[in-house]
């Protein structure tokens, strides 16, 4: 959304400079369990974004100020990599990993069933390994996978996309030049059983009519996502029924 | 006619996954209800037992239960209390007047040191989760000497099996003396190749929990590395 650029983002006959179509997504790869040491883990890939996410708890909350006594608490924290983005990124907390740590903290915390572990804290790490936008949203899609994973009771998975809009054109699920280049960025999360929003933001401008365009795209990528994201857990577990299947032999 | 088609597969499912109808059945552990829908909560195996549908979880934390038997580690000694890790979200305070010492106050550690590991009963878990453990009972006490397996806690109710066949075969076959936690540890003391075949067998039960005749393959594992296996069987009867 900041910078200027003679690329020609989407061409007449509406194909991105990756070759997507507008309401096309990147492609997505999940695998779940990749953490030996986790009580749940995940690694995804959605485009060139790679994000390993783990899981641990829930586990007694330290410090003790942070513990609450009706539910237990999220603690997230997403680290983007230093070698990540093009230039260097100087490694470490910053604002925008603090906002997004919290963010999806939150949105998790609405599907979640905290309520079973009082004083508890359940922690997740978000590590980006590559990034190229739609970083948030392939974190939270991760994370959640790994709470899944990790055995913790929640309502449902939480998958997230973006929309957003480049050249003028209401785009899905945007890459680096898009986002860069583009007039908005917009991640969504969902409760696929429900339909229930638990992420959105908007970075730039975009019409009534162009915003209700991308959320409906967004929404239907979403459910896909959520396709992915089963498929991965219930493939860990059949992978390991195959496993002992073979040491019968 | 659907129930008992439905009771044959064992089906995967992970959380949100619609399980049955609200109208057909009732929600069972780990579900919940929305819009006349009983759904997953966590991921795990889908189990109907008469008109209730449940999910048995495949991970996750053991949750303590008012009277589970469980074996503890001593983390942190207390003047008038012991700190115990069993394997749950949350420490387990053992009190003085829960073990079957005289204990004088600050004498705690001539009992019970960091490390130690002991037999526990749960005694209460209230609802904000605050554990209390009891060595009060009889069986409970310290264990010296033995080797201890741990396994998911999800899985100790194949190692025990049908009404304790399982414990039961594994005890006679490789003479051991073997003590199941609820919360995953397994206690094994005997002779030390005999040990080594127990925990082995364990393992073994561990990683294939959900295949058939388990039992008979553990047998014929224990049979094939104890070929003196069968007399310890026969001295027990």
């Amino acid at each position: 959304m900041s910078g200027h650029t003679d690329m020609v983002l989407v061409n007449e006959e509406g194909i991105r400079i990756d070759g997507r179509k507008v309401d096309e997504k990147r492609n997505i790869k999940i695998e779940a369990g990749v953490l030996k040491n986790a009580s749940g883990s995940c690694y995804l890939e959605i485009g060139k974004n790679k994000v390993l996410c783990a899981v641990y708890g829930p586990r007694e909350c330290r410090p003790r100020h942070l513990q609450n006594p009706t539910k237990a608490i999220i603690q997230c924290k997403y680290n983007m990599q230093a070698y990540s983005v093009t230039d260097r990124k100087r490694p470490g907390t910053d604002r925008r990993s603090v906002e997004i740590s919290k963010l999806i903290s939150e949105a998790l915390e609405a599907v979640v069933q905290t309520e079973l572990y009082p004083r508890a804290s359940i922690d997740i790490y978000i590590e980006i390994l590559q990034a190229n936008a739609g970083t948030r949203c392939a974190g939270l899609t991760a994370a959640s996978v790994a709470l899944a994973d990790a055995g913790i009771p929640m309502r449902d998975l939480v998958p997230a996309i973006a929309c957003g809009k480049a050249d003028g054109n209401v785009l899905l699920d945007l890459n680096k030049e898009e986002d860069n280049y583009g007039q908005a960025d917009v991640p969504i999360a969902i409760v696929p059983s429900t339909d229930e929003i638990v992420l959105l933001q908007m970075d730039g401008n975009m019409t009534r009519e162009e915003l209700d365009h991308g959320l409906d795209m967004a929404f239907k990528a979403a459910h896909e996502v959520y396709d992915v994201q089963r498929a991965a857990l219930k493939k860990r577990y059949s992978d390991i029924s195959k496993k002992e299947g073979d040491s019968v032999e | 006619m659907e129930k008992r088609n439905a009771k044959r597969t064992r089906e995967i499912v992970v959380p949100g996954d619609i399980l049955a109808d609200a109208s057909d059945y009732r929600a069972g552990d780990n579900t919940y209800e929305l819009d006349g829908k009983i759904r997953a909560n966590v991921m795990g195996i889908k189990n109907y037992r008469d008109d209730v549908v449940g999910v048995i979880p495949m991970g996750g934390f053991y949750m303590p239960v008012t009277g589970d038997t469980v074996i503890g580690i001593i983390n942190d000694v207390g003047p008038s209390n012991w700190m115990l890790d069993i394997n749950a979200p949350y420490p387990a305070p053992l009190h003085v007047s829960e073990v079957p010492w005289k204990v004088e106050f600050g004498d705690t550690s001539r009992f019970l040191t960091v490390g130690d590991v002991v037999l526990l009963k749960v005694l209460m878990v209230d609802e904000s989760k605050k554990i209390q453990v009891t060595m009060k009972d009889s069986g409970l006490r310290k264990i010296e000497g033995g080797q201890l397996v741990e396994i998911s806690h999800t899985k100790i109710s194949r190692v025990i099996g049908k009404s304790g066949t399982m414990i039961q075969m594994l005890k006679n076959m490789t003479d051991c003396r073997i003590f199941v936690g609820q919360n995953g540890r397994i206690w094994i003391d005997g002779d030390a190749e005999n040990v080594e075949v127990a925990a082995e067998a364990i393992r073994i039960i561990e990683a294939e929990t959900r295949s058939a005749n388990l039992s008979d393959r553990v047998k014929a594992f224990i049979g094939k590395k104890l070929p003196q296996a069968d007399d310890y069987a026969e001295e027990d009867e």
